[in-house]
């Protein structure tokens, strides 16, 4: 067995968790990002090593630590001692029981001592309007305290909408002129994980993902992990067969409603948000808790220009419903259901033959008995 | 009677039907005052289907099933058990709906139940006929001898014939008010306008959809409008949305004398397959050609005539010779 390998007993006593809860986590991680059993081996020797785990450094700015928050309140047991123990965490704002200049001078220590090593992951938005005076960390900007962090860093993530594309600061009117990671660090490579909050096994996939391999899983356009974002929300409702039956509710209470239909005309956001929710369930709760679940339209919240933009009851476009989604064209016939201009044509010359034929027969009457006397 | 003047009086007669007949083509009818009728508006279709599904399962159709493998009905065309279909226009890399170039656009086909329709004018035997309040094209199966005229004269390739059976009958659309479901005279609307949960398929009466059109036609791009769902005349809801580059074109405004299901969209309809049609119905045109040649049977009397003629030229030896 390829568990024998490895020494767990240290690693048991590290996070205060059994072997067996810690392999079935790794192998629920493995497959959630779409990998085999060898992965979560992999991943478990990879956390079991105190030697690969990567120092983080952990950045906020404009949010609520919504992100944090949920990461906190996990389901997974002992999720909490997983992540601060998975990952050497060593600056993170609201965790980090020290404060002021000591922390401020250990996280520049930390950044010195791990260059090009650890990974930065940002939460909130950054707002660049006025030089970034709108948020300040321990005196610096965090423009500057960003730009200094990512400099050196080995990976970074966005986590939240806020650091993915801005989230609700960046809504129209935007006065911070907030903007998400990806846009501020233009030449680096930023993954994003957003939501509000965002999903956290989103997160510690992603996280542990380049611990074990040392690098970054297969991310979209935008930064999102594949594994995650792959697909519409709409793709996997479980809703969806009354979408496509026609059966929707049309306001919250009816009878559609209570029948758990389709909220689309409702203005749920799913047809064009792009997120793992239907399989892993918003913020992770359980139990058929999330949105949907519950029978609230989804809000969008991890789509750029959707989450703070749209207006709730306002409807989605349907972006599954697209070419080359099988569709018949405008030109398309169902066997032998029509005239064709062929048969139209036949049919007219069955007609004038006729006619010719009688023309003919009427002119002939006479002459073949005059010829046969 | 002699042979010329056989022939100057049958030609004068010709002359003088034909004369009278022009004289009094027909001009395009009216819509009824009281006609119902759809609006399809594609830029609002999301082509989520819920209207061809709405209408199979109103109508009792069953699922076109293509190959063994797929369980769900794929209906690329009008057919006997298909009375209402979504199709795409596709171009280029299709990215962006409504447009004519790399886009695409949802149509629908259905009937599109004609003011001055041409399965009616051709039925020999009024199977199919015109509703006189609702404008609503009905067929009477008891009445149809399968003789499928009614196909070739529909330019829209609306009526269908179940060719695999063997009592086979015409089906279309008769906007859910056919025999046994007359949904319109119970005061619902149509299976698939009450299943669009966009408002692109809207339900009412001719003249309020035609205002609904028009006041379309005349709003800002990007301003947002208060679409209506449903009835037109009685909207069970609304949803906001940004107004999009309309064509200045309502089809069936005006299309063969107007049709009472209208389309509106933000591209050409020829790229939605609408055949090139005028402002006059051609109905009125083949009616009137019709009508002179047989008014007073006079055409059918210069054949016949012309016929006989023929006959008795090549035949009057024989007769003389037999007495010799």
């Amino acid at each position: 067995m390829a568990d024998t390998e490895f020494d767990f007993s240290a690693l048991e006593k590290r996070l205060n968790v059994s072997r067996r809860t810690f392999l079935k986590f790794c192998t629920g991680v493995a497959a959630s990002l779409g990998l085999g059993t060898e992965a979560a081996y992999a991943m478990a020797e990879a956390v079991a090593d105190k030697k690969k785990r990567p120092p983080v450094i952990w950045l906020h700015g404009q949010e609520c630590t919504g992100p944090t928050e949920a990461l906190l309140r996990s389901e997974q047991p002992s999720l909490e001692h997983l992540i601060l123990d998975l990952i050497s965490l060593d600056y993170h704002q609201t965790l980090d029981a020290g404060a002021g200049h000591h922390v401020e001078e250990l996280k520049r220590h930390a950044m010195q001592e791990n260059k090009g090593k650890y990974l930065l992951v940002v939460e909130g938005a950054i707002p660049l309007a006025q030089d970034g005076i709108f948020c300040k960390i321990g005196g610096q900007t965090m423009v500057d305290a960003t730009r200094e962090a990512a400099e050196n860093a080995a990976a970074i993530v966005a986590y939240g909408s806020c650091a993915s594309w801005g989230g609700v600061q960046a809504a129209s009117p935007n006065p911070t002129g907030a903007v998400g990671a990806p846009q501020f660090l233009k030449d680096k490579t930023v993954v994003t994980i957003p939501g509000c909050p965002p999903n956290p096994a989103n997160f510690i996939g992603t996280v542990l993902f380049f611990v074990t391999y040392g690098k970054l899983p297969p991310i979209d356009g935008k930064g999102r992990p594949k594994w995650a974002y792959g697909r519409l929300i709409h793709e996997n409702c479980y809703r969806r067969p009354h979408f496509d039956a026609g059966r929707f509710a049309t306001e919250f209470g009816d009878e559609g409603h209570q029948k758990g239909w389709c909220l689309y005309k409702l203005g749920c956001k799913g047809p064009e948000t792009y997120n793992n929710c239907p399989s892993l369930e918003f913020n992770n709760v359980g139990g058929g808790v999330w949105p949907i679940g519950v029978g609230h339209p989804c809000f969008g919240c991890s789509e750029e220009g959707t989450g703070f933009n749209k207006a709730l009851f306002s409807l989605s476009d349907v972006k599954t419903h697209t070419p080359p989604n099988a569709f018949p064209t405008i030109d398309s016939r169902e066997d032998a259901s029509s005239a064709t201009v062929t048969t139209a044509a036949l049919a007219g010359a069955a007609v004038g033959a006729a006619l010719g034929a009688s023309a003919v027969a009427g002119s002939k009457l006479g002459k073949k008995e005059s010829e046969q006397e | 009677m002699n042979r010329r003047d056989f022939l100057k009086t049958s030609l004068g007669s010709a002359a003088m039907a034909a004369t009278a007949g022009v004289a009094e083509a027909r001009p395009n009818l009216e819509p009824a005052p009281q006609a119902i009728g759809m609006l399809f508006d594609s830029t609002l279709c999301v082509g989520c289907k819920a209207c061809v599904t709405a209408c199979k399962t109103v109508n009792g159709n069953k699922p076109t099933i293509v190959g063994e493998d797929l369980q769900w009905d794929s209906a690329r065309d009008l057919a006997p058990e298909t009375f209402n279909v979504i199709k795409v226009y596709t171009d280029g890399n299709q990215l962006t709906k409504d447009s004519e170039v790399d886009g695409f656009a949802f149509e629908k086909r259905s009937c599109m139940h004609c003011v001055d329709p041409g399965c009616v004018s051709v039925c020999p035997v009024t199977a199919l006929v015109k509703d006189p309040v609702t404008g609503i094209v009905t067929y009477d199966v008891d009445a149809c001898i399968g003789c499928r005229t009614c196909m070739t004269g529909c330019p829209y390739n609306v009526p269908q014939f179940d060719y695999d059976n063997p009592f086979g009958a015409l089906h279309k659309c008769e906007m859910c008010n056919q025999k046994g479901l007359e949904r319109i005279n119970n005061g619902m609307m149509t299976g698939c306008a009450e299943a669009c949960p966009t408002g692109a398929t809207l339900f009412g009466s001719r003249e309020a959809l035609l205002d609904e059109a028009k006041k379309r036609m005349a709003l800002k791009p990007g301003e947002v409008y208060n679409y209506p769902r449903g009835d037109v005349r009685d909207p069970s809801s609304y949803h906001e949305k940004a107004v999009p580059e309309y064509r200045q074109h309502i089809w069936g405004e005006k299309e063969a004398g107007g049709t009472n299901v209208m389309h509106i969209s933000s591209i050409p309809f020829d790229k939605l397959g609408m055949p090139p049609l005028g402002e006059r119905s051609f109905v009125s045109i083949s009616e009137s050609v019709q009508h002179t040649l047989y008014s007073y049977m006079a055409l059918p009397a210069v054949v016949l005539g012309g016929l006989t003629w023929l006959v008795k030229r090549n035949t009057d030896g024989d007769d003389e010779g037999g007495e010799q």
